[in-house]
């Protein structure tokens, strides 16, 4: 069977960032008409490769052919007038610009060079009833929801008369059956001929939608395969390069129920805790050393709740306890002074400080607690960021580079040490495992069982039921901006439990 | 009212937007807000003052403020992006000086006046490149705009030059004459036409979305593939231009160059663009909202005349207005998220 010349061809791309090789002499080709996953951990060189590939980074050695013909991108237009068009794992439009406009923007419709917007607003929407999506599109973007506004960005991206189509963990902030809508986009487009580089961190959607797979790792390449061709546990074993053993070994760890645990003292408790059109009144008691999981869709106030309990948002109704006290949560830093922890979800706009060191976003908010007047001594610091650092497996371990230079498995674990450093009483982690790889996701999700078991309260917010169930002594169901149920993580709760609960609503 | 709508009217019959419920966009708030506080100024100084509401009062506001609306024009483009610019004041002095200076020497307007257009322009372009290549923060690179430009007036000639040229003197004079006393001069009709230029790049150009964009989200635009690098340099010397033309309105109207001209007009321009609804961070803002601001900067001044009152009521009026301006910018982008 012969194969059809590649759209695009890199050989031996080298790129150095200072303190780390990012990648080191990877090969890659894209063929027209397939659907190619780019596999690896947080670090492996999935990001800086698609970087390269876009024209935002240029490379220190290799070179890059497209259509047989060379090129070097010095930009991002340049790539994408070359035919290559990019959907990033973060939004990357203007939200204060209408839907239209985020989708045309730089190729303007235009007659007598003035722009044609009524023509614009007819194609934008045609565009988007392709994706099967009804919006207002002259309604500024910021109106819309962070999944709506990925959908936007991959009509931006289609639009543009693509050869290489990139989406980037397009899928992060999607629900199922908006990803079931893109992947059919993506079949579509496949099937006219474009080369689609995909990048998932959920296995089942690569062996779902992918015909090949290339995976990566440490910045060098492993190997490419078809997609039939390699079983899952084979991928992840190439991916990961050493055995699941953290990760079987928390599968197999018993699951406690609440009442086996022994239940230290209720650290906290809201009664009737609400704000409105954000989060309707709920009642919450958690107790030290236990693992209370959030659970619910997307939108349906699982960050809502938690921004309450941390005094992100000021509630408008009910009382809050802690330590059998009645408080009022005015600021974050009321919440941080109480013992309270929260590492947000949005790692990139609310939590790490790109330009800072690993050391500095560490120590941080262990110094905003101190004061700025007491400074923790160098050889403290570097204590602390040296456990820390070692504990988590932040990788380059070197806690003098700027964080932006980390992937974003990485970042969330600088974030996560930040705030273990200051030995909270409650953490509450907003989707900590977002967008990073099953390695450090079972790292993420060990350390909280360990945290747990040392007398820490942990509020898990997450996406993923499978880990909630996994880590929770006791589970939150929340739908519709509502706490609607809660168990006890017991033997006989599972998925399937949990879904029917966020699909009725109702107690069963 | 002169018709300088920037946005385009929203297409209300199309499918998608029949059915949703109408809600205020919240970009138009802040130009409506500043809309509102004229008419109130305008009808409490024709209800306080006898012959305010004579129509001299309103066009005498233009004419007036003519260059200020130049100069605000290019300003709001640099705050559009999220930038500043410093200079324009500083620009307005050395402008007129070296235009009083070249036609002094004799030459002719033909030529002094493009001249004069051309450096406002590089001076405008070399501050744009320093921002773009060096990344320096607008603040600073135009902040050493302004003094290279004040000290280049200085260097000229320190004392204030007369323009006894025959044209400057004859479209100072300029001016369509309604009835007698009321009359819109020339250099107001200039401005005006500025405005409607810079009203339809804003709205209908690709230059002028990139100016949103950037102002969005900076980075975003980059890899969205936008001009980036060659917007930015654009709206400084586009500010630069600007400021040039509103020197030259100075100068005609002065009929004489001075490095003392313009003192402080930089912040009068900005204060003009933020109560006129340009968010401060860039991205959203229209040039009828600038409009608005100088008129609602012209009307203090004028209400201020009227009553007899020292100045200094007028300056702590604006500063008033300033800040509640940026409060109520404050609430509605919070309310937008």
């Amino acid at each position: 069977m012969g194969e059809p010349p590649a759209v695009l061809e890199m050989t031996g791309i080298q790129k150095i960032f200072p303190g780390v090789v990012a990648l080191d002499g990877v090969d890659f080709r894209l063929l027209p008409g397939e659907i190619h996953a780019l596999m690896g951990e947080n670090g492996a060189g999935k990001s800086t490769l698609i970087k390269v590939l876009t024209g935002v980074y240029g490379i220190d050695g290799g070179d890059i052919k497209l259509s047989g013909r060379d090129v070097l991108f010095t930009g991002p237009l340049q790539a994408q007038e070359a035919g290559i068009s990019t959907v990033y794992q973060e939004v990357n439009l203007c939200a204060n610009l209408s839907v239209a406009e985020n989708i045309f923007i730089g190729r303007q419709p235009r007659r007598f060079g003035r722009i044609q917007w009524s023509e614009m607003r007819k194609r934008s929407a045609g565009l988007l009833a392709r994706l099967d999506l009804d919006l207002d599109v002259s309604a500024p973007l910021n109106t819309y929801s962070l999944a709506v506004q990925q959908m936007v960005a991959i009509a931006r991206a289609v639009d543009i008369e693509a050869k290489v189509l990139i989406l980037d963990e397009p899928t992060s902030s999607l629900d199922a059956s908006e990803v079931a809508q893109l992947f059919a986009i993506m079949r579509r487009l496949r099937d006219s001929g474009v080369a689609i580089l995909f990048v998932s961190h959920f296995l089942d959607q690569i062996y779902e939608v992918a015909d090949r797979i290339t995976v990566l790792r440490n910045g060098a390449l492993i190997g490419e395969y078809r997609t039939a061709e390699l079983p899952q546990v084979e991928l992840v074993r190439k991916m990961i390069g050493k055995e699941l053993a953290t990760l079987e070994q928390l599968e197999s760890r018993p699951r406690e129920s609440a009442e086996q645990i022994e239940r230290g003292e209720p650290i906290l408790r809201a009664e009737q805790l609400g704000r409105d059109g954000a989060i309707a009144p709920f009642d919450l008691t958690i107790h030290a050393g236990e693992v209370v999981g959030l659970a619910g869709l997307l939108g349906s106030g699982r960050t809502e709740l938690a921004r309450l309990l941390f005094g992100a948002d000021k509630a408008d109704s009910g009382k809050l306890e802690l330590d059998g006290k009645p408080v009022s949560m005015r600021s974050p830093r009321a919440a941080m002074a109480h013992g309270i922890a929260f590492s947000s979800e949005n790692r990139r706009t609310e939590g790490v400080i790109g330009e800072l060191t690993v050391r500095e976003n560490i120590i941080l908010a262990l110094q905003a607690a101190r004061g700025w007047t007491r400074p923790i001594a160098k050889r403290r610091q570097d204590q602390l960021v040296g456990k820390y650092i070692k504990a988590l497996q932040i990788r380059p371990d070197n806690p003098e580079i700027p964080v932006r230079n980390l992937s974003g498995g990485n970042q969330q674990k600088v974030l996560l040490a930040r705030w273990l450093i200051t030995e909270p009483k409650l953490l509450i982690i907003d989707e900590p495992t977002r967008g990073i790889d099953v390695g450090a996701k079972a790292e993420i999700q060990r350390l909280v069982a360990e945290l747990s078991s040392g007398g820490m309260a942990v509020l898990f917010v997450s996406a993923e039921l499978e880990e909630v169930l996994r880590l929770s002594h006791k589970i939150e169901v929340l739908r519709d901006r509502r706490l609607v149920e809660e168990l006890d993580n017991t033997g006989d709760v599972d998925a399937d439990r949990i879904m029917r609960t966020i699909a009725s609503g109702a107690t069963s | 009212m002169i018709d300088v709508s920037t946005t385009p009217a929203t297409n209300k019959t199309g499918p998608a937007s029949r059915r949703r419920t109408y809600r205020p966009n919240a970009q138009y708030i802040p130009v409506l807000a500043t809309l509102s506080l004229l008419i109130v100024m305008y009808t409490f100084g024709a209800v306080s003052y006898e012959n305010f509401t004579h129509p001299s009062v309103l066009l005498n506001l233009f004419t007036n403020n003519a260059f200020l609306l130049v100069v605000a024009v290019g300003m709001t483009f640099v705050i559009l992006t999220g930038g500043i610019d410093l200079s324009v004041g500083a620009v307005i002095a050395m402008t007129s000086t070296v235009a009083a200076t070249l036609l002094q020497a004799g030459w002719p307007a033909g030529v002094v006046i493009p001249v004069v257009l051309l450096v406002g322009g590089v001076l405008g372009l070399g501050m744009g490149a320093v921002i773009h290549f060096f990344k320096v923060e607008p603040f600073i690179a135009t902040l050493a705009g302004m003094f290279l430009a004040r000290g280049i007036a200085l260097l000229i000639n320190q004392n204030s030059i007369p323009i006894t040229n025959e044209f400057w003197t004859s479209i100072a004079e300029t001016r369509i004459v309604f009835e007698p006393g009321v009359y819109i001069s020339g250099m107001a009709l200039v401005a005006l036409a500025v405005v409607a230029v810079a009203a339809v790049v804003l709205a209908w150009s690709r230059f002028g979305r990139n100016v949103y964009a950037i102002g969005g989200n900076a980075d975003s635009a980059l890899l969205m593939g936008l001009p980036v690098g060659r917007t930015r340099i654009g709206v400084y010397t586009l500010s630069g231009f600007c400021a040039a033309l509103g020197g030259l309105i100075y100068s005609i109207t002065t009929t004489s160059g001075y490095a003392g001209h313009g003192t402080g007009t930089e912040l009068d321009a900005i204060a003009a663009v933020v109560i006129g609804g340009v968010l401060l961070t860039g991205g959203s803002g229209y040039v009828l909202g600038t409009v608005l601001g100088v008129l609602v900067l012209g009307m203090i001044n004028t209400i201020v005349n009227f009553a007899s009152l020292n100045s200094w009521w007028a300056r702590m009026a604006i500063g008033v207005l300033l800040f509640a301006f940026i409060v109520l910018q404050r609430l509605v982008t919070r309310k937008a998220k």
